[in-house]
């Protein structure tokens, strides 16, 4: 008999792919006390603001250190659903329409059991966050991946959508701007895209998480489109506007049919989310307008800063109209994507990711995170043409 | 606004190179800049922001806050006593304010000794000075916007992360 304990491990677990980032993550960690300049992140620079923590502090000591309801305290739904009103235009009742999550991570999984049958289609666009696919083969589904190109800003485009549907395509997962591309959809690609999701009848899953950090332009929410609110689930939270990665809290807002069987998945595998989050949360959404203003000009400064370097260094690079990813064309040092970005790390020490962990098309691109301090963009940018010279060398 | 400006107002931070590189300007745009700023009054120089509890920074070691009520003058209003308060190179800086007290007035000394001379032969001597009350600073903990116990850590961040 084997004594292998890897047989009891489930086989659509073991089918999984190792997560791309994760090789480089471990190299990376490898060179801990050196002077690593790292754009490899995927979260703000800046510490959640005071207020906000304050906040939390507050609640433990009145001793909030309890279960909420599973849907979340009722509080922080009506503030949900206020700011969803005041900053997307779509409305929800904070009573059945919306649920408070372990972050967006955790609503993408439950909308995902909630609604998947096995062997049911999901389509994401890609370059995609590295947990869609994976989180959509954990349900038994067939993930579709629909490719984003450089040449549109990496935004989803209803042709490529339509050329890629496949009969028994039930879900659209959508996440604008997206991670790692920064690309995202204007008004009329969006509009067109609603109107594909409403002829298939597909359900869409849109991951909002980077919306306030739009740089260019107004974000529009396809839950806000005709006809879109009641075959969308909206998915958002606090970890990128707020700077709040850590707390792990975010918000699903939706039919209340469709909530309902989230709820019901949430109820019985998390509870509901940390109350001390929640509590921090609900003073980020009253009082923390402010604060996500002034971080955005920081972003959008610094995107600025690094899609110029980029460029004049040779490396050619869309300017993300959200986010704070840039996703620079790396082809023309004749370096593969991997190459480029272990080039750089060992050579000079600078940390980006090699775009093929966000899927096949990111191939030949490398993502580079500027949520990160204007020194350290300059010195990495520095680095990453003394880099590039020298291959040309 | 001036894009050299808004970097200033920022926290002044970066150098002329730096600034340049973020403002998208060359670095003798930034100086052209920093230079008009200078003349419309506007910028009025560097000072660094250090922390005083450190011996080796210590040069000032007591710092008071002074609150001082006079009569005001006709014809010159506070003005003429606040600018000439402000002349002392004691003095870091002075507030003309609202409330129970008139001028809010910064000072610092070598010793507890020199500032309360300062205050008892030179400030409050002053012809139309009613009345001033001085507090000297303890410890500090916020100075300039920089946190003195900043023991906020960025170190167990992780490097790379989705």
């Amino acid at each position: 008999m084997s004594t292998d304990p890897k047989r009891w491990v489930a086989g659509h677990v073991a089918a999984l792919p190792k997560s791309g980032i994760r090789d480089f993550f471990e190299l990376v960690a490898k060179m801990k006390g050196q002077d690593v300049i790292s754009l490899g992140v995927g979260e703000p620079d800046f510490v959640t603001p005071w207020h906000v923590r304050e906040a939390a502090i507050f609640a433990l000591e009145r001793g909030k250190t309890y279960y909420t309801s599973n849907l979340g305290m009722i509080e922080l739904r009506r503030a949900v659903s206020a700011y969803v009103e005041e900053h997307f235009k779509v409305s929800y009742r904070p009573e059945d329409q919306v649920l408070i999550t372990v972050g967006v991570s955790e609503a993408i999984d439950l909308a995902l059991r909630a609604l998947c049958n096995p062997g049911d289609k999901v389509m994401f666009h890609q370059p995609c966050y590295v947990s869609y696919h994976p989180s959509v083969s954990l349900v038994h589904a067939e993930g579709i991946a629909v490719p984003t190109y450089a040449k549109d800003n990496f935004a989803l485009t209803a042709e490529a959508l339509r050329a890629a549907w496949q009969p028994g395509a039930k879900i659209l997962m959508l996440n604008l701007p997206c991670n790692p591309t920064g690309g995202t959809c204007n008004l009329e690609q969006l509009t067109k895209i609603a109107e594909f999701c409403r002829e298939k009848d597909l359900l869409v899953m849109s991951d909002e998480i980077y919306s306030e950090l739009t740089f260019d332009g107004v974000h529009t929410s396809i839950a806000s489109l005709p006809g879109m609110a009641e075959r969308t689930i909206f998915l958002h939270g606090f970890s990128k506007a707020f700077a709040m990665t850590g707390w792990r809290i975010g918000y699903a807002c939706g039919p209340s049919v469709l909530i309902d069987a989230m709820m019901k998945v949430h109820q019985y595998t998390m509870l509901c989310a940390s109350i001390v989050a929640q509590e921090a949360a609900l003073e980020a959404l009253t009082r923390g307008w402010d604060s996500v203003l002034k971080m955005r000009e920081q972003y959008h400064r610094r995107r600025d800063l690094i899609v110029r370097r980029f460029n004049e260094i040779g490396l050619k690079c869309h300017s993300p109209r959200g986010s704070f990813y840039a996703f620079p064309d790396i082809q023309s040092t004749g370096l593969t994507e991997k190459e480029f970005s272990f080039g750089l790390l060992e050579k000079e020490k600078v940390a980006v990711v090699p775009g093929a962990a966000f899927g096949e098309n990111g191939v030949g691109h490398v993502r580079a995170c500027f949520a990160t301090s204007y020194e350290q963009i300059i010195e990495a940018c520095d680095r990453t043409e003394r880099f590039v010279q020298g291959l040309r060398r | 606004m001036n894009p050299v400006l808004k970097l200033l107002l920022e926290g002044g931070s970066l150098s002329t190179a730096q600034m340049a590189q973020v403002a998208g300007l060359s670095v003798s745009q930034v100086e052209q800049h920093l230079e008009q700023l200078k003349k419309d009054n506007i910028f009025l120089g560097w000072r660094p922001v250090l922390d005083l509890s450190h011996e080796a920074a210590a040069a000032a070691l007591v710092r008071a806050v002074i609150e001082v009520k006079v009569t005001p003058e006709r014809g010159g209003g506070f003005n003429r006593f606040a600018e000439r308060i402000a002349r002392f190179d004691e003095v870091e800086s002075c507030y003309l304010m609202s409330g129970g007290y008139d001028l809010l007035v910064f000072v610092k000394g070598a010793s507890l000794q020199k500032v309360a001379l300062f205050v008892s032969e030179r400030l409050s001597s002053i012809e139309g000075v009613l009345s001033t009350s001085t507090h000297f600073m303890l410890r500090c903990y916020k100075e300039q916007g920089f946190l003195l116990a900043d023991n906020e850590s960025n170190s167990s961040r992780l490097n790379v992360a989705p």
